[in-house]
């Protein structure tokens, strides 16, 4: 199968493919600006409010934010590792149930028995609003809940790869992928084992909780803000560690080339080592947040997540933690704007449909082939 | 020349066969297959016996069909995997999905274009639903493999899970089910699903499928050992007769894929497998071969899909066509080892009935003998401190915990036996014997 | 060990006979093949192999720079360099494994530049790699078996249709006869049971030699084929290449060792730097002041 002959092929067969979508992102911006000047012409146009986009794009924007942030550790296990973790989405559960244990309990602490607040309300009968976590009235708990959901989260993957991915390391990515897919089902019911398996709500709310920001006709949520705050915050945080430490340099160089990286004397296992504590600790952050944003909590929500997430990571381009950010922006935008053009049943269809068309594109994705840099 | 065969004979493996008694060993072989897949049945029927022989016959009969039904449909999903991932090394998990399409299509053909609830179809004959049903998962293969083949296998697997959850989402949504009903005056139902057509099976022993109609054969079979001589239900006694039906398919199944891999066909598909620029420079176009095998193992998905939930009365998107329902068949063909077409059906029956329903029935069994409240929540059971609240709590929830067991073995396989139960027997690629020389080869001497 | 090895004739009476009584090139290659039959005894005016001008840069490094040859009908010739002069790319370009960026590749006058390799080998033109690459989980046998052209049984639908299969059966008969014979040819017929994964490096090597001429092929590029191999299974390899080039196969071989080109190839062509340095028989190569300097360049 001829590499660089395939290629051209494909860019050949690309080409049309790209001026397909080139065209109709063309009709749907058309469409988009027929819309907002009220103006309809056959089928194209409506009327869609300025107020209505902003907020949708809004919402896109923080989604995309806590998948991108969820991203970064899927595509840094992808690049140094080699394999698709099919766990990555549990790790997001384990990051919620845990780091909203550990708010509840800051938050909840002497009005609600103890073990309905780590078990985030399976047990006893206490409401949401009883415990009241909310980043205005009880801040503390929300913002240790977020560190507790980094750490026990990394802690989790890095026994996870102790014991299960530790032994296959000079395994093809296939057989892994199939083992990350057992690791998942384990953590995964684990979850539900321990937590329960009902939908339930975590936030409380509080009056005023929203500013609006009068002339873009936003109304912001204290929360959604708190997300971006946060999210901005820990993918700064990444980008100095990978640029500025040793330790950085040393991940950049393993996921660019793992042999060469090798054979200079970088050492892999501490390597290993980290890219689980970072990516693990971000998967269990982005939970966290996701709940924060959501406002409940289920045992699977990190599974039915995963395939977004995925779609970001390819969209980004594999082993790109940047990459992984701006593919998380793209499909979180994706996911909310595109309910002004198809029913809502569709958008998580819409989003998985852009992760494909764009493998199939340009399966480098959006950055062509740029790692970890 | 005896000299040279023999020493082959030393250094072949130990699965090879000596060739002076080549025909008789090849004979107990093939039997043993059989063998080994009948004798896990009976394992299995045994203990569904211990489990149930309290309650009477009818429990016994009812739970060995509900054991067989999964072992089989588990069986042909495997079967169908196996070609795709165990012959030609394609990691496709949308299994969901195919099966998915095959079902859909099939009800929207057949259901009655006027029905008295559910969804309209075009009311056209159960064969003809059969045939769409497997086009149409086929057509989907084929759009999907076309570019998709070219790519490495883990990114196959996520556009495959991608396009399982698609497949998905459409039919889950009342939009989708609405367009449906306004273009082509069909409907899928949405999340609420729709009622599957009439098992004919049922109509061999009932005339129309009326309950209180029995046909002679029916008439024959209820008399022997229904409600009033052996007291086995009905209902379970026609359930034996399309299990019977699902039986043959897999025959015709495990058939089919033998003769595909035993041919030059399967070979070419082993060497991409392996290497594929090794069968590109030899002459082979592996896109090709790729794609057609794909859209093989689409199809027979597609009829999957159609045998197992076609013959369930309903089928809904969720949860039926869930991507956990892609790793159940993954996890059966891992347990048998890929590549083999007898480790396929084994990896359905032992994986439908001792790690699917096996946990379920012995977890019930153990809380029915347990004297003990149940705590309302993990929480709640372990502040109680007393190991019987806890074992009652794990006993009324053993889903999750068979769901940990199902994912620790699934991890332990991929450790220590990657090959599988039977995978480290590797299957002759070609249509004749190559055990040992032809006769007619050494007149050259 | 058979003591009677068959020689190039055999097989080749072996392959004709097969040819003609099961249909092998039944295909819709068919016609290339019938042609090559006959071309492969009968030298037709073109060459069989010719490259003009190749060039093929990846990113910024250009591996070929402008390469032309030819490879004579019938002939051994040896293609020579120093690390990284382009051999290895060259190969891959003629074979189709990488798009040239420029220049043509010519197989008996065709235009067949950028054929995926699989149209390559149908047309007659087979190569084996440098690390071999045997399909470890196949038996002997069956590697050999997988290489000829115009496989009925390749045909899903002929495999499993019990009135077609009986073809099938037929044809398989006759592949697995001659797989024997090359076999026999190669004295690794002792093998023919055993998984390839289980061959010495050396038997490797004859094995990928044999499954290469199972495609009935006209032009054979041997990439460093005695590399790594004992110096009693060197002289097997040598012996059996130079009796299949007597029966009209043509080979283009790439190796390392000097010495080996210079002894057993008619022709020698030299690359440097990703062009073609000097072209010529042994003796014009060893005394060429551009190739000494080009080697003691490489080899200080």
């Amino acid at each position: 199968m001829g590499t660089t002959e395939s290629s051209i092929v494909d860019s050949a067969r690309a080409r049309p493919g790209l001026l397909l979508v080139a065209l109709l992102g063309g009709l749907l911006l058309v469409d988009l600006a027929a819309k907002l000047a009220g103006l309809s012409v056959g089928p194209v146009g409506g009327a869609l409010s300025a107020d209505r986009l902003g907020s949708n794009l809004w919402n896109g924007v923080v989604i995309g934010l806590v998948v991108g942030l969820a991203g970064i550790g899927l595509s840094m296990t992808y690049s140094i590792l080699s394999f698709a973790n099919f766990s990555h989405g549990d790790l997001l559960s384990t990051g919620a149930f845990t780091g909203w244990g550990v708010a509840f309990l800051i938050a909840g602490f002497g009005d609600v028995p103890v073990r309905a607040l780590l078990s985030v309300r399976d047990a006893g009968s206490a409401s949401a609003g009883e415990v009241g976590a909310h980043i205005l009235s009880t801040p503390v708990a929300v913002l240790a809940g977020l560190v507790a959901a980094f750490a026990i989260t990394a802690a989790v993957a890095l026994a996870l790869d102790r014991a299960f991915y530790k032994p296959m390391r000079d395994r093809d990515g296939i057989s892994i992928l199939i083992a990350s897919i057992g690791a998942a089902l384990v953590v995964r019911y684990a979850i539900q084992f321990v937590y329960g398996s009902d939908r339930r709500g975590v936030t409380a709310s509080v009056d005023a909780s929203n500013l609006a920001f009068g002339p873009l006709g936003l109304s912001v949520n204290a929360h959604e803000l708190t997300i971006v705050v946060a999210a901005i915050g820990l993918m700064l945080a990444m980008h100095f560690m990978l640029q500025r430490t040793k330790l950085g340099t040393a991940m950049r160089a393993m996921a660019d080339n793992k042999d060469l990286a090798l054979v200079t004397g970088i050492p892999a296992e501490r390597v290993v080592t980290a890219t689980w504590i970072i990516g693990g600790g971000l998967a269990g952050a982005s939970g966290y947040l996701y709940v924060l944003l959501r406002g409940t909590i289920q045992f699977d929500f990190g599974w039915l997540l995963l395939l977004l997430i995925f779609a970001a990571v390819i969209l980004g381009g594999i082993g790109s933690v940047y990459g992984a950010i701006a593919g998380g922006l793209v499909i979180g935008i994706v996911f909310t704007t595109s309910t002004i053009w198809i029913p809502s049943d569709f958008n998580e269809a819409a989003a998985f449909a852009v992760m494909i068309t764009m493998l199939l594109l340009r399966p480098e994705g959006l950055f062509g082939g740029v790692s970890t840099a | 020349m005896t000299d040279a065969s023999s020493s082959g004979d030393r250094d072949a493996p130990a699965d090879e066969r000596p060739e002076s008694a080549t025909a008789a060993l090849l004979d107990a072989a093939k039997r043993s297959d059989l063998g080994l897949v009948l004798g896990t049945l009976l394992v299995v029927y045994l203990a569904a016996t211990v489990l149930t022989f309290a309650d009477g016959l009818n429990s016994v009969v009812g739970l060995m069909r509900t054991l067989t039904f999964l072992g089989l449909v588990y069986a042909l999903a495997a079967l169908a995997l196996n070609l795709q991932w165990g012959y030609a090394g394609l990691f496709n998990i949308g299994v969901a999905g195919f099966m998915a399409l095959g079902v859909y299509t099939m009800g929207i053909v057949v259901r009655s274009p006027d029905p008295a609830f559910g969804p309209p179809g075009f009311g056209l004959p159960l064969p003809v639903g059969i045939a769409a049903g497997m086009l149409v998962a086929a057509v989907v293969g084929l759009l999907a493999a076309l570019p998709a083949l070219r790519l490495k296998a883990d990114y196959l697997a996520i556009v495959t899970l991608g396009i399982s959850e698609i497949v998905r989402l459409f039919l889950q949504s009342s939009a989708f089910d609405t367009f449906l009903r306004d273009s082509l005056g069909v409907g899928t139902g949405g999340g609420r699903g729709m009622g599957m057509p009439r098992n004919p099976v049922r109509d061999l022993f009932l005339v129309d499928g009326q309950a209180g109609t029995p046909t002679a054969f029916g008439e024959l079979v209820f008399g022997v050992f229904g409600e009033d001589a052996l007291g086995v239900s009905n209902s379970i006694l026609i359930d034996w007769g399309y299990i019977a039906v699902l039986a043959a398919f897999v025959i015709a199944f495990y058939v089919l894929l033998e003769r595909l891999g035993r041919s030059p066909f399967g070979r070419t598909l082993k060497a991409i497998r392996e290497d594929e620029l090794v069968a590109d420079s030899l002459g082979k176009n592996v896109d090709l071969i790729k794609v057609k095998v794909f859209v093989i193992g689409c199809a027979l998905m597609g009829l999957v899909g159609i045998l197992w939930f076609g013959s369930q009365g309903n089928v809904s998107p969720t949860p039926q066509f869930m991507p956990l329902l892609t790793f159940y068949v993954f996890i059966a063909v891992i347990i048998g080892g890929s590549g083999s077409n007898t480790g396929s059906v084994l990896g359905g029956i032992v994986f439908a009935t001792v790690l699917f329903e096996g946990p379920r029935r012995v977890g019930a069994s153990v809380r029915d003998v347990i004297d003990a409240e149940t705590p309302p929540s993990f929480a709640d059971a372990v502040a109680a401190l007393d190991p019987t609240a806890f074992l009652a709590f794990a006993t009324d929830n053993v889903a999750p915990l068979q769901f940990i067991l199902l994912g620790l073995i699934l991890v332990f396989i991929m450790h220590r036996r990657p090959d599988g139960i039977l995978g480290d027997r590797i299957e002759t690629a070609a249509a004749v014997d190559l055990s040992e020389r032809p006769s007619g080869g050494e007149t050259d001497e | 060990m058979s003591s009677d090895v068959p020689d190039a004739s055999d097989v080749a009476d072996a392959a004709d006979e097969v040819d003609a009584a099961d249909a092998i090139t039944d295909e819709p290659e068919a016609n290339d093949s019938a042609v090559e039959e006959a071309a492969k005894h009968v030298p037709s005016g073109a060459p069989p192999l010719r490259v003009e001008g190749l060039v093929k840069r990846f990113g910024g490094v250009t591996a070929v720079d402008g390469a032309s040859f030819e490879v004579e009908q019938g002939s051994l010739t040896g293609l020579i360099g120093p690390n990284g002069a382009g051999k290895s790319t060259t190969f891959n370009c003629i074979t189709g494994v990488h798009e040239p960026t420029a220049g043509s590749v010519y197989f008996k006058g065709e235009d067949v530049t950028g054929l995926e390799p699989y149209r390559m080998a149908r047309k007659g033109l087979v190569r084996t790699f440098q690390i071999a690459r045997e399909l470890s989980e196949m038996t002997v046998l069956e590697n050999l078996m997988l290489a000829p052209k115009g496989q009925l049984g390749e045909s899903a639908i002929r495999a499993v249709t019990p009135g077609l299969r009986g073809d099938v059966v037929e044809q398989e008969e006759a592949i697995r006869e001659r797989a024997w014979e090359t076999l026999d040819f190669f004295e690794i017929d002792h093998l023919a049971t055993e998984h390839a994964g289980n061959l010495s490096g050396g038997q490797r090597k004859l094995l990928e030699m044999a499954r290469a001429l199972m495609t009935d092929p006209e032009v054979v590029l041997l990439d460093e084929p005695l590399a790594g191999v004992n110096p009693t299974l060197e002289e097997k390899l040598l012996d059996r290449i130079h009796q299949l080039r007597e029966d009209g196969y043509t080979f283009l071989l790439v190796e390392h060792d000097m010495d080996v080109i210079m002894n057993n190839c008619e022709h020698v062509i030299v690359m440097h730097q990703g062009s073609v340095l000097a072209e010529g028989t042994g003796d014009e190569i060893r005394n060429d002041e551009r190739v000494i300097e080009a080697y003691l360049g490489e080899d200080v």
